[in-house]
């Protein structure tokens, strides 16, 4: 009903503007075209235009610039950091040059009845030095971006600590790799029961195959006893399933190394991601589901996590959770990995606490993980 | 088609399948401009949501009925409003909507032809578009929802409907629509090819082309190459979605169920994706780019400042557009060095782009500044430009990425430089050839009103997400409540959604110009803008076939304006050369 209203309401309200609005064009006989008096009040708004967009700008900045990222807590964060504000700074000044220049030369020549327009069509001069000082700039600024880029992704990992991140939805899982810093083979179709992550090994196997015996022996079972066809039908092919699955899990177990089963042996899972300080990390990411990204704006990280195949990315923490509280003022911040994939309804809620602190507390947490070690599960 | 082909014209044959280019481009407009309200309303919506996390909104509850129960929009339906807004907005509104409209309506009244190379062509392309856009409507009514998987459609997310409730009917209906989207824009593009190259009056030389006809005609040739991959890049996941092919898909585990496509990569699809997806960003944008060329050179009444520059610099952007795609896929896990590579082409764009700049600001230099509406929707095109095309160097250095890939800086960058600079290019295409198309004068102060409260309301709601994202805020987040990180945005965010819904409410002003002036606006003259391009020289009355007599030959480039030693301060292209007198450019 009151939607009705408000339709209504609205016809009404536009057909009354129109009336007005043609009455007033009657009254006033306003030429509809570009006079001196409309160029130059638009050649003020111009002006006056340009000079808001500025002050806008500032005041954005002055309102807003701390509640943006503050300082990043990782060994690469102040490179990117510091081209960021090198870049950042080339472009500001570029703006408030050009920014001015538009509509301050839009409104010097505003039109007026006896102007005349000057007949230029180029300069090869002025083209050639405008061509080239950016391009000289730009030079400058690629060299700069791909080292800093070169930095990153070419990090020394041969004694970084290997952590697992695992993707689904909506929510992270992390694996660490243990006293042998190797992380286990792992693969979705080996997720089962509390094998979360789908890490394959000795133990898992084990669990997991005893788990299907079972369930293949109650059906079995049950097909016996079952009088109906139909029933019977549905029992076998249920239990045609798990065969099937009985059957890759050991095929994947069987074409596994050694070396790895054991790898996995002493990986442990955790729903919180806990870093030493100062000890450079290998992240590992899986996603088992869809695309998920794995994003530590604090730290200046993001990967996206591709189900298919394994990424990764290396970095080093540098300030414990508790010295970022005291850096920041605030007793309640927290480092957090968000998602930013667009994955699905709760992607707006996919996170994972990560905590940074010192090597002892570090490894006096990990103790305490004991009952989601793979040995153990 | 001659003017002697006269046969009786119908309701039908003149209004809806007409082969008349200037009756098509109307219905490119007019479609374009309902998908755009719808669009934009959308983007009102889901501002609204975000402004008031989890509160009751009676409006919501009003406009997407069981879309909110209880007035609180559902994080399904919100993805879909911003993936269907995104979808209609590039597509619909700046692909089919400015380039059908300005290149059906300029291409043959610019160059001198009496129609488009074939006018059947013309007008599949026009019914293939108006199908695409009832379908891609339609798909907002299906019972689990339209599309939600993002405008990029990445698999597994678009091909696995257990994963998302959009990715079902919803997801084969987008589908559906963009292939006859794609088929739409391939018959045009080739007709627009087509038309340029062959059918140009005499004397019209590519050298005195208007700078609208260079900008339409490598928009042309960018989408008939670079939208076949896209159709390509569909039809793979149409198989993996219906025929269990694995080219986007494996190791995949919904429900407890491991899917039985393996071998594929999720990857590849954003490859071909962007392959189209970044020249689709110039598409948009070159259109929007030649008319303000146009309209700037006119309303200036000086010559283009550096026509040939001006065309160098279209077709460097066009071939660099093509080889940077990777810069939107720097941390899938892609090779560094290839990141690199493209980090190197991205960045040179902005050579061309500087120059362009340039040019225009040099346009207005020294200029006699007549500020019709068509001319500061131009001069809001070149701040949007520059301001949104800055931040490009950020976004295309990879290191710099890492942080603000996929936050809301991107939806703050790409807004700017691609959203608002060709709709400003589109609203000052309209002002300026509504004479042209319906014979009579939009009102000059709705206008102004008009373009104060969009360009204010412009740069209120896409400023401020600079902050967002510099705060790591990620975009397509149903709400920013789950992060205690985000609490105190919400000041930012209010600032936005004020300015966001104040800006679709100006747009009033325009509809209601627009449509008035159709049927009410003062007649207009032959040249009201005293215009050199040929369209001005045609009649008023619009007739088939464009010119009552001959076609009249070309015999100066198109921005002969204020040249000394002329009677007037502008000289139609018809004009023929005076004794003594020079050609330049
Ligand atoms: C009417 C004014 C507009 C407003 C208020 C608006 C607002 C927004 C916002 C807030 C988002 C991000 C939502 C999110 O990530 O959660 C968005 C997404 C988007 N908008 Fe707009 N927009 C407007 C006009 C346009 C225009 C003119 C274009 C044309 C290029 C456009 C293209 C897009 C695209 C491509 C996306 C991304 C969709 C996706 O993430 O899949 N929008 N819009
Ligand atoms: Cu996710
Ligand atoms: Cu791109």
């Amino acid at each position: 009903m009151i939607n009705v209203l408000i339709v209504l309401f609205v016809v009404v309200f536009v057909a009354q503007v129109v009336r007005i609005f043609e009455i007033s064009n009657i009254i006033t006989k306003t030429k509809n075209e570009v006079s001196d008096r409309s160029n130059h009040i638009n050649g003020i708004l111009l002006l006056l235009s340009g000079i808001g967009l500025l002050v806008f700008f500032f005041w954005q900045r002055a309102e807003w610039m701390d509640q943006t990222l503050q300082i990043s807590a990782s060994e690469h964060g102040p490179l990117i950091d510091n081209l960021w504000d090198t870049t950042m700074g080339l472009i500001i000044v570029v703006f408030l040059i050009l920014t001015p220049l538009l509509f301050g030369v839009a409104f010097i020549y505003r039109g007026k009845e006896n102007n005349q327009a000057s007949y230029i069509t180029h300069n090869n001069k002025l083209e050639f030095f405008w061509t080239a000082i950016p391009a000289v700039v730009l030079m400058a600024l690629i060299s700069y971006g791909l080292v800093v880029w070169g930095k990153i992704v070419n990090q020394d990992i041969s004694d970084a600590m290997v952590v697992e991140v695992y993707a689904k939805q909506f929510n992270w899982t992390a694996r660490y790799a243990g006293d042998d810093n190797q992380l286990g083979r792992a693969d979705v179709r080996f997720v089962g029961g509390k094998n979360e992550l789908g890490v394959i090994s000795q133990s898992t196997k084990d669990s997991q195959i005893e788990n299907l015996d079972k369930k293949i022996q109650k059906l079995t079972n049950d097909i016996k006893k079952s009088e109906n066809p139909a029933e019977k039908k549905l029992i076998s092919k249920r239990l045609e399933k798990l065969e099937k699955k009985k059957k890759t899990l050991m095929t994947y177990f069987i074409t596994t190394p050694m070396d790895k089963l054991m790898a996995a042996e002493d990986d442990i899972i955790t729903k919180e991601l806990h870093l030493p300080v100062g000890k450079k990390v290998l992240f590992k990411f899986r996603s088992q589901d869809v695309i998920h990204s794995a994003y530590l704006p604090h730290f200046r990280v993001q990967m996206n996590c591709v189900p298919g195949t394994t990424t990764q990315f290396a970095f080093t923490p540098t300030i414990t959770s508790a010295d970022m509280k005291k850096e920041l003022n605030n007793d309640s911040f927290e480092y957090v990995m968000l998602c930013n994939k667009i994955c699905g309804a709760a992607h707006y809620n996919m996170q994972m606490k990560v905590i940074v602190e010192t090597e002892e507390e570090y490894n006096a947490w990990l103790e305490t993980q004991n009952q989601t070690k793979i040995s153990n599960l | 088609m001659g003017i002697e082909g006269h046969h009786k014209e119908n309701f039908f044959s003149k209004y809806v399948f007409s082969l008349d280019h200037k009756m098509i481009s109307k219905q490119f407009l007019i479609t374009g401009m309902v998908m755009g309200v719808i669009a934009m309303v959308m983007s009102a919506l889901f501002r609204i949501q975000l402004a008031n996390p989890g509160e009751s909104s009676s409006i919501l509850g009003t406009f997407l009925g069981r879309w909110a129960e209880g007035g609180v929009m559902s994080p399904d339906i919100y993805l879909s409003l911003v993936t269907i807004h995104g979808t209609i907005m590039v597509f619909f509104v700046l692909t089919g909507g400015l380039s059908g409209t300005f290149a059906n309506l300029l291409i043959p009244l610019q160059i001198g032809a009496r129609d488009m190379a074939s006018g059947f062509l013309n007008m599949l392309s026009y019914w293939f578009f108006f199908a695409s856009s009832v379908v891609m409507i339609v798909s907002l009514f299906v019972q689990s929802g339209p599309a939600s998987a993002g405008w990029t459609i990445y698999p597994p997310l678009s091909a696995v409907p257990e994963t998302i409730s959009g990715s079902g009917l919803g997801m084969t209906l987008w589908l559906v629509s963009m292939t006859l989207f794609i088929v739409s824009s391939l018959l045009g593009g080739l007709n627009y090819i087509v038309t340029v190259l062959n059918l140009r009056a005499e004397g019209m030389s590519l050298t005195r082309l208007p700078l609208t006809v260079w900008a339409l005609l490598v928009t042309a040739i960018l989408g008939v190459l670079s939208f076949p991959v896209l159709l390509s890049a569909a039809l793979l996941l149409v198989f993996d979605r219906s025929f269990g092919t694995s080219f986007f898909l494996s190791d995949i585990l919904v429900q407890g169920e491991v899917l039985s496509h393996a071998g594929g990569n999720p990857i590849l699809f954003q490859h071909l994706f962007w392959f189209l997806g970044h020249p689709e960003v110039y598409i948009v944008l070159l259109p929007a780019l030649g008319i303000t060329s146009e309209i700037i050179a006119t309303n200036s009444r000086k010559p283009i400042f550096g026509y040939r520059a001006m065309i160098g610099s279209i077709l460097a952007i066009a071939f660099l557009s093509f080889i940077v795609w990777g810069h939107h896929m720097f941390i899938t896990g892609m090779n560094p060095f290839l990141g690199s590579v493209f980090v190197f082409t991205t960045l040179l764009i902005a050579i061309p782009s500087a120059i362009k700049v340039f040019n225009y600001i040099a346009t207005l230099w020294r200029g006699n500044l007549q500020f019709t509406p068509a001319m500061l929707f131009s001069i809001g095109l070149v701040s949007t430009f520059i301001t949104g095309g800055l931040t490009g160097l950020i976004l295309g250095d990879s290191a710099l990425d890492i942080n603000v890939h996929d936050t809301y800086f991107v939806v703050a960058h790409f807004h700017i430089v691609m959203g608002l600079s060709a709709i400003f290019g589109m609203l000052a295409g309209v002002y300026h050839w509504f004479p042209k198309m319906y014979g009579r004068l939009m009102n000059l102060k709705l206008g102004y009103i008009h373009f104060w409260g969009t360009f204010i309301c412009a740069y209120g709601t896409f400023f401020p997400m600079h902050f967002l994202g510099m705060a790591g805020l990620p975009r397509r987040y149903y709400s920013n409540t789950a992060f205690p990180m985000f609490d105190n945005l919400l000041d930012i965010n209010e600032v936005v959604s004020f300015f966001a819904i104040a800006g679709a409410l100006i747009q009033v002003v325009f509809f209601f110009n627009f449509f008035y002036s159709i049927f009410r606006g003062p007649i207009s003259s032959q040249n009201p803008w005293k215009s050199n391009t040929l369209e001005w020289t045609t009649p008023v009355e619009r007739i088939h076939g464009n010119w009552p007599g001959e076609i009249p030959s070309v015999h100066r480039w198109a921005y002969d304006y204020s040249k000394p030693g002329m009677d007037d301060d502008f000289v139609s292209q018809i004009v023929p050369m005076k004794e003594g007198e020079e050609e330049h450019h």
